[in-house]
């Protein structure tokens, strides 16, 4: 088990590298680098620049910069004070041990900005998982056991309805249909997790999930409606496939009660492929939060991503796609041991 | 990116080379037959086609009407469907709607989704049918690529890019369809793979065929429902990912009209104008729903092991 997880682990090391790559090159395409704002003030003369170039080590050949950036220069000397010598240790930790540099808006370090936000999008996320997964395989089930008749239809053409809306869309059209209801029951300002717009306000914190419920309500609906459509037609597929094995009919041959053969023999053999499709929902849920959490005003990291791309604030909009792809390659990972724990004939080796 | 959906329900499509069987007819054949009989993939194509034909006429249906995308009227703005001049009303400035709207789907449908749709094929035919056929060190880094893009949340990949670029509608198209052929390039492969070991292909080497003309003169051609579905699909799904994008004002930006920026401000009309919320968001659904109706007719008409009634 734990070779498998380590095995797993190993072979995502290309993948992160990948990431990392384009990262870089796209942050070092990115106008506004270290050398532009010396090139722009006029103070500057051609050799104090190129002085100063020379020791930020933007001179250097791009694989250097991009180790540097990935591991730190704190093992590097460098001549600071300008005599000649190189004597003084870099600062940079690099983005392996959490350095992402400094947000050039908020001037905080990148790494507190996003751990400030991703307690708001789990506590989402999680909600949106379990949501599709309790919903998408309960509607399955239920459309196979009642296979050709009217809920089985209905499921279907509501699975291809949710895969073609807009996720902004069905977010406004539920805010504008179901919003003023939750306000007129709830109240929108009871137990409010407020917009944070300073760091005190997200740690102060939001009340408990218990006493905002309506107000995850609808941003869970809208991030796990794709999931809820694809949980929904491998579920029903995949029962559908088990019910015609030879083990089911043993079992109705046995006598056994309709729903002991439909939960205890198929639904319970039909969920291990499912299991396989956890991986990229997470990759969805990561990928809706932008659109999810700006309608919802959600104070996530898809929000933070969204502003920093506005205030064009390279280095959190970097480390925040970073973030989300180390996410998105563990949600495989655990799709697959989770695929392994639950398949007896899959052994780890 | 840009995953589809696989669908359990429905197998890949394998042309066989030789003639199919059935009634002494061609899979060509039989699978128009079966699209013929598909009411709901005809609905879905009469309906894509009625709408592109109406973005196109958008200028002179402007005229007929005497309305104007572009000219504001402040004091006419929010006014209600069916007002008088305005047949879809007018919006936050008084613009009418209707030629907005029509304006916006040329832009959505026509400039973007479907030349990005192209752009991604292409590069996934390519790719696919290469490393499919090559395999080996080609086949190694393509698929190093795949995972590295697939890892990365769609949306979230489109943001950097567009931080980096703030792309104009020429480089929106260029953006989407560079970043999502990922998902073709695997079908693709995967069907190349089978297709390498016909015998057809052995006697085309056998004759001397170069690696060339094999992909493209003998695997290509047996590609082609797969590359129809692809297309139908993608071009879906990419009016879906711009329409995200544009909502967000990192697409194509105003007064250039989409689907997707005219409901930038939507929470802002709630109260004023219901219908410049709804009609947006319904003319994208319908628009995908018709093109993931058509996908998924096409795939069934040229299914080999379906049975004919």
């Amino acid at each position: 088990m734990l070779k498998y997880v380590l095995r797993r682990l190993i072979q995502a090391i290309p993948a992160f590298a990948g990431i990392t790559l384009l990262s870089y090159f796209l942050m070092t395409a990115a106008p506004g680098g270290p050398e532009s704002i010396l090139l722009g003030d006029p103070r500057v003369t051609a050799q104090q620049r190129q002085l100063l170039a020379q020791r930020l080590g933007v001179t250097d050949p791009w694989p250097i910069q991009y180790v540097r950036w990935l591991i730190g220069n704190d093992w590097q000397q460098f001549d600071m004070d300008g005599d000649g010598i190189a004597d003084e240790p870099g600062q940079r930790k690099g983005i392996l041990r959490g350095d992402f540099g400094y947000s050039l808006f908020s001037k905080r370090p990148v790494i507190d900005l996003i751990s400030d936000r991703i307690p708001a999008t789990l506590e989402l996320g999680v909600a949106a998982l379990f949501t599709s997964v309790f919903l998408g395989v309960g509607t399955g089930i239920v459309a196979a056991v009642r296979h050709g008749h009217l809920f089985d239809n209905a499921s279907r053409v509501v699975a291809v309805i949710l895969n073609a809306v807009p996720g902004f869309w069905l977010g406004l059209v539920l805010i504008l249909v179901v919003g003023p209801f939750l306000n007129q029951n709830f109240g929108d300002s009871i137990g409010r997790c407020p917009t944070p717009q300073t760091a005190e306000q997200i740690r102060a914190g939001c009340p408990p999930v218990y006493n905002r419920l309506h107000l995850i309500v609808l941003p869970t609906l809208v991030l796990a409606a794709g999931g809820i459509a694809v949980f929904s037609r491998f579920m029903r597929a995949s029962m559908l496939d088990v019910i015609h094995q030879d083990y089911v009919r043993t079992a109705q041959a046995k006598g056994l009660s309709p729903r002991t053969i439909w939960f205890r023999h198929g639904a319970r053999n039909a969920l291990i492929p499912i299991a396989t499709f956890v991986g990229p929902a997470i990759a969805g849920l990561l990928g809706g939060a932008p659109i999810t959490e700006r309608i919802f005003s959600w104070p996530g990291l898809g929000q933070l991503s969204v502003n920093a791309v506005f205030q064009q604030d390279y280095p959190v909009v970097m480390a925040v796609v970073i973030i989300a792809s180390i996410g998105t390659i563990l949600g495989f990972i655990l799709s697959d041991i989770l695929y392994a724990v639950i398949d007896p004939r899959i052994r780890f080796n | 990116m840009l995953t589809r959906s696989q669908d359990p329900e429905s197998t890949i499509v394998q042309i066989s080379p030789e003639p199919h069987d059935s009634n002494g007819m061609s899979l060509m054949q039989l699978a128009m037959r079966r699209l013929r009989r598909d009411r709901l993939t005809l609905i879905a194509i009469g309906f894509l086609l009625t709408l592109a034909l109406l973005a196109f006429a958008a200028p002179l249906i402007e005229q007929a009407l005497g309305v104007s995308y572009t000219r504001t009227d402040v004091t006419n703005a929010f006014q209600p469907v069916n007002s008088p001049g305005h047949l879809l009303g007018t919006d936050d400035l008084g613009r009418d709607h209707l030629a907005r709207l029509l304006y916006a789907g040329q832009v959505s449908l026509l400039w973007i989704a479907i030349p990005a749709a192209l752009l991604s094929l292409g590069i996934g035919v390519l790719l696919g049918v290469m490393t499919g056929y090559y395999g080996g060190v080609v086949d190694d880094i393509v698929n190093w690529i795949i995972t590295t893009l697939n890892s990365i949340p769609s949306l979230f990949l489109l943001l950097i890019v567009s931080a980096v670029l703030s792309p104009g509608p020429t480089t929106l198209v260029l953006v989407l369809g560079l970043l999502g052929w990922t998902g073709t390039t695997r079908l693709v492969r995967g069907e190349t793979l089978s297709i390498r070991e016909r015998e057809f292909i052995i006697s085309a080497k056998a004759l001397g065929a170069s690696p060339w003309r094999i992909m493209f003169h003998h695997i290509v051609p047996n590609l082609m429902s797969i590359v129809v579905i692809t297309l139908a699909i993608d071009i879906g799904t990419l009016i879906l990912v711009e329409s995200a994008l544009s909502f967000l004002g990192l697409g194509v930006k105003p007064p250039i009209p989409t689907w997707g920026n005219m409901l930038t401000n939507a929470q802002t009309f709630f109260t004023k104008g219901v219908h410049l919320v709804i009609i947006p968001g319904m003319l994208i659904t319908t628009t995908v729903l018709c093109l993931y109706v058509i996908g998924d007719g096409i795939r069934d008409a040229f299914d080999p092991t379906a049975v004919d009634k």
